[in-house]
């Protein structure tokens, strides 16, 4: 999978870069440097003033708008508000991913109930989004992003709204998800996360990209386990790669 | 499976925003309240107009030495003239008739019929009864003007009060035609706004739908359906308050005084039927094409 892409938006500067099929890729930045501004161009929510953009292989520019939500479906996205639907139960929020796609009742009852069991969520069923914690809504949009198992996820600022502890299990929940072949797009401005996790890190400034480490600093094959005790462990070095 | 999907989101969101959508069908409510007693008003109003406007006619009066072979020659030549709906032939002995039953003790003093054979001229529309006048009285060579048979005595000349006749009739009907398009304009609008604010507190929902994959049409229909059932609830609150008073007041009063059931106005049916059409048809209407500016993500 390629994404090429220069536009002269506003809020980004003739910035261009791919991205494989199966990667997990940091994109960081300050605030106002684009990151949100190259989320809303792969949903196609934006258009680029000038450049082209590539997912799998299709130029979004050939997409008409009738046809944007099929596009949406293959990608599944993730907030930092969460945005969750607050008159919805946790697994009604999960099911509606799954109805929007003429999903039949059986799959939603088989698939949803996995889901969130893989996210932790078993217990909260039936809570209401406001009844929940700040990590576990991240959880159930998660839950929700992943469910259709999009070839791409995208999260803007996941962990922007939770404490640290608690954005390490997002974050293993993530590398969870990258690691079933679903590539990973993230948004953050989390330095330390970045540093621990030892990804692929493109950085943009002011809309341009001022930096593309495809570090090989970290071993591919990590366990989650592993993974998460690393990004636990005081640390930046990867144990297994001393 | 779809159908009902739609439906059970339908009344998922009504529950679940009670608050906006009781304003809407109060709204809805009190707008079919207000066109159900008006449209009979309007109705009435148009019915006694017409009804006097359908008496406006022009009276040909015969000789009294008209022969019955002039009365059908006349009858003849009237409805040869453009814009005549219909001549109504009443004789001599027939208008005595008539005027002896009315005031018999005058009738009784005289020996013979003073009345003339007479033709009440229709024409086909209230408003050409002066173009009627003016072809059986065409202009006389040397001025004034002739009548089109020398059998006829004259024609009745009766101008002033015909004109004043259309011209309050005309003010009338089209008073109430301005009203009727003016509470139309003002339902629909109050209609649409309150939709629009109850869906404006929605808007969130319907962005993360769309960010969901959801299609126009997945978000659109459990909102339509929504404004359905309020827009027929709404209406048949309406109905069944307007049903009620007319039971308990209206019904009564109109046996009691004849006047009040003379004007012919709409069938409680019929009524019925325009305001719920109206409500489900305004309000799921509304709420489809508010939405649309929260669709555009």
């Amino acid at each position: 999978m390629s994404k090429l892409y220069a536009p002269g938006d506003v809020g980004l500067d003739q910035a261009g870069f791919s991205i494989s099929r199966g990667e997990f890729v940091f994109l960081v930045g300050s605030t106002g440097s684009g990151k949100s501004t190259v989320m809303r161009l792969l949903i196609k929510e934006i258009e680029p003033t000038d450049g082209t953009l590539r997912v799998a292989g299709h130029d979004l520019s050939d997409i008409k708008r009738d046809r944007i939500p099929y596009y949406r479906r293959n990608i599944g996205v993730v907030f930092q508000d969460f945005k969750l639907l607050p008159s919805r139960t946790v697994y009604d929020n999960v099911a509606y991913a799954l109805q929007v796609t003429g999903g039949t009742r059986r799959e939603i009852r088989q698939k949803v109930p996995d889901i969130l069991r893989l996210t932790g969520l078993s217990t909260k069923l039936h809570n209401y989004p406001d009844q929940l914690s700040g990590g576990e809504q991240q959880r159930v949009s998660i839950a929700r992003a992943f469910i259709n198992a999009p070839p791409l996820l995208l999260a803007d600022e996941p962990t922007g709204n939770l404490d640290p502890e608690t954005s390490i299990d997002i974050m293993r929940l993530l590398y969870r998800i990258n690691r079933t072949g679903t590539t990973v797009l993230v948004a953050t401005h989390d330095q330390t996360m970045v540093d621990k996790m030892r990804r692929r890190v493109l950085e943009l400034s002011r809309g341009r990209i001022v930096r593309d480490e495809a570090a090989g600093l970290y071993a591919r094959d990590e366990t989650t386990r592993e993974f998460a005790r690393r990004l636990r462990s005081p640390s930046s070095r990867p144990p297994g790669l001393q | 499976m779809r159908i009902g999907f739609f439906l059970r989101e339908a009344i998922r969101a009504m529950r679940r925003n009670a608050a906006p959508s009781f304003a809407a069908l109060a709204t809805v409510l009190v707008t079919m309240l207000v066109l159900g007693v008006f449209i009979p008003i309007v109705q009435a109003t148009n019915g006694a107009a017409n009804s006097v406007r359908s008496r406006v006619m022009v009276d040909v009066y015969m000789k009294p030495s008209a022969t019955a072979a002039d009365d059908a020659r006349v009858q003849k030549e009237l409805l040869a003239v453009p814009h005549v709906k219909s001549v109504q032939f009443v004789s001599k002995q027939q208008a005595y008739e008539q005027q002896a039953k009315l005031d018999p003790q005058a009738y009784a003093l005289l020996t013979s019929n003073p009345l003339p054979d007479t033709f009440h001229v229709v024409p086909d529309n209230p408003g050409n009864v002066l173009l009627v006048r003016n072809s059986l009285t065409p202009p006389a060579s040397g001025g004034g003007t002739r009548v089109i048979d020398p059998a006829i005595q004259n024609v009745s000349n009766k101008k002033d009060d015909t004109k004043k006749i259309l011209e309050v009739t005309n003010l009338v009907t089209i008073t109430a035609a301005v009203l009727t398009v003016l509470l139309t304009v003002a339902s629909v609008l109050l209609i649409a706004n309150t939709i629009r604010l109850s869906l404006y507190a929605r808007r969130r929902e319907v962005e993360v739908m769309k960010l969901v994959g959801a299609t126009d049409w997945f978000i659109r229909w459990p909102f339509v359906i929504e404004g359905m059932f309020v827009g027929a609830a709404g209406a048949l609150l309406a109905i069944a308050v307007l049903g009620v008073t007319k039971i308990a007041l209206l019904d009564p009063l109109a046996n009691n005084w004849t006047l009040i059931a003379a004007p012919r106005t709409i069938a409680f049916s019929a009524l019925v039927a325009v305001l719920l059409g109206a409500g489900v048809l305004v309000s799921s209407l509304g709420t489809g094409l508010s939405l649309r500016r929260f669709l555009r993500v």
